[in-house]
C-alpha cells in the first residue's frame, strides 16, 4: 500500500448497508434455524443447539395470542442481555410501520430487524421505508405480491408468515406454496403479459420481470409461522424454503434443547428421511398448539 | 471436475453458481460418502458454530482431516476460513477447526452486521508474502511482497475485485508458510493491512465473500490448483 491513506479510502470505496451487504447476511443464514428466545438463558440454549441466529422477544407468539393486548418492540435491556449472551446474529422485531422502533433497534446494534405482523401494527397503510436503514430487514409475506412489495420497500429477506403461535404448519405451507407456485407461473408467461401481471400483483414491473427471468426472489425466502417438529422443518425445506424460523415451537415444548437440536439436524438433512426419523425419536411433547382454523385473530392478515 | 460444496448450513447456492460458470460440476457434501466423490471442496460462509456441530453429528470431521492431509484443494470463505484455521478466538469453547493452515482468526473480528461492508480489493496473485507475522494489535504490517517463488507467478497479474465482508473473521496472525494474497486497504476502521486472502499449499481462505459479488478470480485459483493436482 504505497499510496496515502486518503487516496486509498477513495480508491477502495468502502460502503456499509448496501444491498449486497444486507442480502449477504440473509444468504449466510440459509439452511439454518432462527429461534425465538425471551431470555439470555434461552438464547444460550438456542446457540448451543446450533441456531444460526436468535430472535429476541419479550413473549413468544403463543403467549402474545393467549395474553392479548398491544404487542410492542422488546425492552432494550433484554436485547442487550441477549446480545451479550451469544455470538450468533441477534434479530429483533419492530411493529409494522413503526420506523422509530426500528431506529431504536438499529441504534442498539441488532443484526436484523423483523418488521413483524406478530406485533401490533403501528401503521395501517404503510410499512417502514427500509432503504433508509443500514441494518437489514426481514418481512413476512402470504403471497408473491406482498413479498415483492416488501422487497420494493427494501426488505433483504422474506419469510412466509404462516400463523405464528399456533404450532399448526398448514398456513406456512399455504403461503410458501402460494409464493413459489406463482413464481413458477411467471417463468412460463410471455414477456408482454408481465405488465398486467404486475398490476394484478400490486408489485413493481421490474421486480416481476426479474422473478420471471430468474425463477426466484431476488432475496432469500425463509419459512416461519407454526413450525413445531423436525418433520415440519423437513417439509418446508423440501417445498423450497431456504431456512426456517421456529418461534413458540421450541420453548413451549417439553425438552427445548433436544427439540432445537433435532430441528437443526432436520433442516440440514431435510432430504434424508432416515436422519429426520432418528432425530424425531423420543423428543417428548411438542407444543400443544391449536389449529389455525380455531384461532380468534389471524396475525397473517396484518400487513398490506 | 467435481467440486464439493460443504452443504451443512450457509451460502451454498452462490458458490454452486460461480463453480458452474467456471465449468466445474458442483456437488453438495453432507456426509463422508459425499466427500469421497469430489476432487476439491468449498467451505462456504454461514455460522461456524452451527457448522462445527453439524460436522460432528454428520461424522465429517475425520474425513475432512484426512482430505486436508491428502492435499485436497480447498477454499474456505468467512465461516469456512474459521473452520480451516489453526487457532480461533472468540469462538465457542467446544468449537473445533481443521488446522489446515497456520493462521489465527478472530470470529466477527470486524464487528456486527452494522459494521459489515464492501470495498475494492487488490488480489496479489502475482507475488507471495512469506516469513512475516501479522500483528493485529500493531499498526499496518509492511508487506514484504514480491518474492515470486511459484512457477506460475509473473509480476503484474494483480486483479481488483469487489469484496463483501459480512460479520467477517479477522486474521490476527499468519505463520511463515502462509502466503498473503490480499490485504484490507486503508480507509475503514482499525484493521487496514490485515490479511483477507491467504493460501498455504492447496488451501485457500478468504474473510470476504467472493461468491456474493459475481467475481470468479478466487474460485479460479481453487479450480486451477485442483487442475494442477490432477496432472
Amino acid at each position: 500500500m504505497e499510496t496515502s491513506p486518503a487516496s486509498d479510502a477513495t480508491a477502495a470505496q468502502f460502503q456499509t448497508g448496501t444491498l449486497a451487504v444486507k442480502r449477504g447476511l440473509a444468504e449466510m443464514l440459509r439452511g439454518g434455524v432462527i429461534m425465538d428466545v425471551v431470555t439470555s438463558e434461552q438464547a444460550k440454549i438456542a446457540e448451543d443447539a446450533g441456531a444460526v441466529a436468535v430472535m429476541a422477544l419479550e413473549r413468544v407468539p403463543s403467549d402474545i395470542r393467549a395474553q392479548g393486548g398491544v404487542a410492542r418492540m422488546t425492552d432494550p435491556q433484554l436485547i442487550e442481555e441477549i446480545k451479550a449472551a451469544v455470538t450468533v446474529p441477534v434479530m429483533a422485531k419492530a411493529r409494522i410501520g413503526h420506523f422509530a422502533e426500528a431506529q431504536v433497534l438499529e441504534a442498539l446494534g441488532v443484526d436484523y430487524i423483523d418488521e413483524s405482523e406478530v406485533l401490533t401494527p403501528a401503521d395501517t397503510q404503510n410499512h417502514i421505508d427500509k432503504w433508509s436503514f443500514t441494518v437489514p430487514f426481514v418481512c413476512g409475506a402470504t403471497n408473491l405480491g406482498e413479498a415483492l412489495r416488501r422487497i420494493a420497500e427494501g426488505a433483504a429477506m422474506i419469510r412466509s408468515k404462516g400463523e405464528a403461535g399456533t404450532g399448526d404448519v398448514a398456513v406456512a405451507v399455504t403461503h410458501l406454496r402460494t409464493v413459489l407456485g406463482h413464481m413458477r407461473r411467471l417463468t412460463t408467461m410471455d414477456r408482454s403479459e408481465l405488465y398486467a401481471e404486475a398490476k394484478l400483483l400490486g408489485a413493481p414491473v421490474s421486480l416481476v420481470q426479474e422473478v420471471a427471468s430468474e425463477g426466484r426472489l431476488p432475496v432469500p425466502l425463509f419459512c416461519a409461522g407454526g413450525l413445531a417438529t423436525p418433520a415440519d422443518a423437513a417439509l418446508v425445506m423440501q417445498l423450497g424454503a431456504e431456512s426456517v424460523f421456529v418461534g413458540s415451537g421450541i420453548f413451549k415444548s417439553s425438552d427445548p434443547a433436544r427439540r432445537a437440536r433435532a430441528i437443526v439436524e432436520a433442516t440440514t438433512h431435510f432430504g434424508d428421511p432416515a436422519v429426520v426419523a432418528k432425530v424425531s425419536t423420543g423428543l417428548g411433547e411438542a407444543m400443544s398448539g391449536q389449529s389455525a382454523g380455531e384461532v380468534g385473530e389471524h396475525l397473517a392478515e396484518r400487513g398490506w | 471436475m467435481r467440486v464439493g460444496v460443504l452443504a451443512l448450513q450457509g451460502n451454498v447456492e452462490r458458490h454452486r453458481t460461480v463453480l458452474s460458470s467456471l465449468g466445474a460440476e458442483p456437488v453438495e457434501v453432507r456426509t463422508p460418502r459425499d466427500l469421497e466423490a469430489v476432487e476439491a471442496l468449498v467451505l462456504p460462509g454461514g455460522e461456524s458454530t452451527t457448522m462445527s456441530m453439524l460436522l460432528e453429528s454428520s461424522g465429517l470431521w475425520p474425513s475432512l482431516r484426512t482430505a486436508v492431509k491428502d492435499g485436497m484443494p480447498m477454499l474456505g470463505t468467512c465461516a469456512g476460513m474459521i473452520l480451516l484455521a489453526d487457532r480461533i478466538s472468540d469462538g465457542r469453547p467446544d468449537q473445533q477447526s481443521l488446522g489446515a493452515l497456520d493462521i489465527a482468526v478472530k470470529r466477527n473480528g470486524f464487528g456486527r452486521q452494522a459494521q459489515s461492508f464492501e470495498c475494492d480489493l487488490t488480489l496479489d496473485v502475482a507475488s507471495s508474502v512469506s516469513g512475516e507475522r501479522w500483528d493485529a494489535a500493531g499498526s499496518n504490517a509492511v508487506s514484504e511482497a514480491g518474492s515470486g517463488t511459484g512457477p506460475d507467478r509473473s509480476p503484474g497479474s494483480a486483479t481488483t475485485v469487489r469484496a463483501v465482508f459480512i460479520r467477517a473473521p479477522l486474521v490476527e496472525e499468519v505463520g511463515p508458510a502462509v502466503e498473503v494474497l490480499a490485504r484490507l486497504p486503508e480507509g475503514y476502521g482499525p484493521n487496514a493491512g490485515s490479511p483477507v486472502l491467504c493460501r498455504q499449499g492447496a488451501v485457500l481462505v478468504s474473510s470476504f465473500h467472493p461468491e456474493l459479488s459475481g467475481e470468479t478470480a478466487v474460485h479460479r485459483l481453487l479450480v486451477g490448483s485442483a487442475d494442477v493436482g490432477r496432472r
